[in-house]
């Protein structure tokens, strides 16, 4: 019988793969777009600006408060009642952005906090302009704690855009899903969607850790 | 827009919401205790010499890290019927929560572990303490105030994750929003109610996390 199974799982690959695509297409885009915001508003959280500081602050808390697929609800149907009708696919990407941003903030006003106040004085009474001080002397050296962490948070993005299956964005994880009606095979079917994933995330997660290992050892 | 924001629809459905809210507190704690029972076993294979042991804990742990969540839902939703086990749903979003969590405490108790130098083992042995006193006095206070904080971090990611239970029809906070949306049609003041509720726990254990930091860490004097 399971052979049977085999045989019809191994027939519906192309299917799989192109929902690997969408999984990838769906991470891919809210990832960059993630990055960009969350360096810019990880940034302005540690300006001086207490109003910005809090704001931030709080749309994080709320962010991080939630869960993901609370959010994909909201964003799929409250949106629409202000007006805003999305799509499945656009609507997973705003979500999955807005969950990356807040996650990536937190890492960069992390990494800028750890570069020693007298840094940036020295910076300052060197006469760099504040961007200057920025771009040679604060990122360059928060890089160092930044980056480790925000591979591995890539990782977690990636794992979080399964759940955008939810709302019928044809990734990976809703084409198992879908399978697993015409294939009632779950451990099989479902073993297949993990190890698309495993293939995905585990060189990333081995990436975070050497990142970790280099960035310790340059501290020294 | 929100104008129409129903307050009364809320209050009649409060009552299921609270029962969701202590579904969902108790879904989460069930699986927090499975999860630090499987993570100290993972944990406790993986640094232990045995090769095979710490093979096995090791591609547990990766295979786990490195697959989403609801895929391992589903992966034993779907697949523990095929293998003939019959269980409630219940048991099944536990036992996935459980093993997911498990994974990552894991990975926590060993940077807990390992944050000790050898040194002070080494010192402790020397100085005569005993297997007792030395995991008393030596290891344990230090290795706990490493391991809380990110422990209540992991908490706070196994209630948001327990909202992945609804998708195979736990009745739980989650659940109750799209039972509100369904029945009623009301999607914010459902899912909104839910989002509140979250939040309350998350700001508890989040408060819990920042206290625990100040108090437990050992910082060296610099």
């Amino acid at each position: 019988m399971w052979k049977n199974y085999l045989t019809r799982l191994v027939q519906s690959l192309p299917f799989f793969i192109t929902g690997l695509w969408m999984t990838i297409a769906v991470s891919a885009i809210s990832l960059a777009a993630g990055t960009l915001i969350g360096f810019f508003l990880g940034i302005l959280r540690t300006r001086p600006n207490r109003l910005f500081r809090y704001l931030i602050g709080a749309w994080v808390d709320v962010i991080r408060g939630t869960p993901f697929l609370v959010q994909i609800f909201i964003v799929f149907f409250i949106l629409p009642e202000f007006g805003i009708h999305l799509d499945a696919f656009p609507a997973a990407i705003l979500a999955l952005t807005n969950l990356g941003a807040c996650f990536i903030c937190e890492i960069v006003a992390a990494g800028i906090r750890s570069v020693p106040w007298g840094q940036k004085e020295a910076a300052s009474s060197s006469g760099l302009t504040e961007w200057q001080q920025l771009r040679y002397v604060v990122m360059p050296q928060a890089m160092r704690t930044i980056l480790p962490p925000l591979v591995g948070q890539y990782v977690l993005l990636i794992k979080d855009s399964s759940v955008v299956s939810v709302i019928g964005v044809t990734d990976v994880t809703r084409v198992g899903w879908l399978t697993v009606q015409r294939i009632p095979h779950g451990l099989m079917v479902f073993g297949l969607v993990g190890l698309l994933y495993f293939i995905i995330c585990y060189p990333l997660i081995r990436l975070s850790n050497l990142l970790e290992k280099k960035m310790a050892k340059g501290t020294r | 827009m929100l104008e129409t924001f129903n307050f009364r629809v809320i209050f009649e459905y409060m009552p299921f919401f609270l029962k969701c809210f202590t579904a969902t507190l108790w879904l989460s704690g069930v699986g927090l205790v499975g999860a630090l029972a499987v993570g100290t076993l993972a944990c406790a294979m993986r640094i232990s010499g045995s090769k095979l042991l710490s093979t096995a804990a090791g591609v547990y742990i990766e295979s786990i890290r490195s697959t989403p969540l609801l895929v391992q839902i589903y992966f034993f939703y779907f697949g523990l019927p095929s293998l003939g086990i019959m269980v409630t749903e219940e048991i099944t979003g536990v036992v996935a929560l459980s093993l997911n969590s498990g994974a990552y405490i894991a990975e926590i108790l060993r940077a807990g572990v390992q944050s000790i130098p050898f040194g002070q083992i080494e010192a402790s042995l020397s100085s005569g303490l005993s297997y007792f006193q030395r995991m008393r006095y030596i290891v344990f206070p230090q290795a706990l105030g490493v391991t809380i904080p990110p422990m209540l971090g992991q908490a706070i990611v196994l209630v948001k994750d327990s909202a992945l239970l609804s998708l195979i029809a736990v009745t739980e906070l989650t659940r109750a929003g799209q039972i509100m949306n369904s029945e009623r049609f009301m999607p914010a003041e459902g899912f909104f109610t839910s989002a509140v509720f979250y939040l309350v726990i998350y700001f508890m254990l989040k408060s819990l996390a920042g206290w625990s930091e100040k108090r437990l860490i050992f910082r060296e004097s610099r």
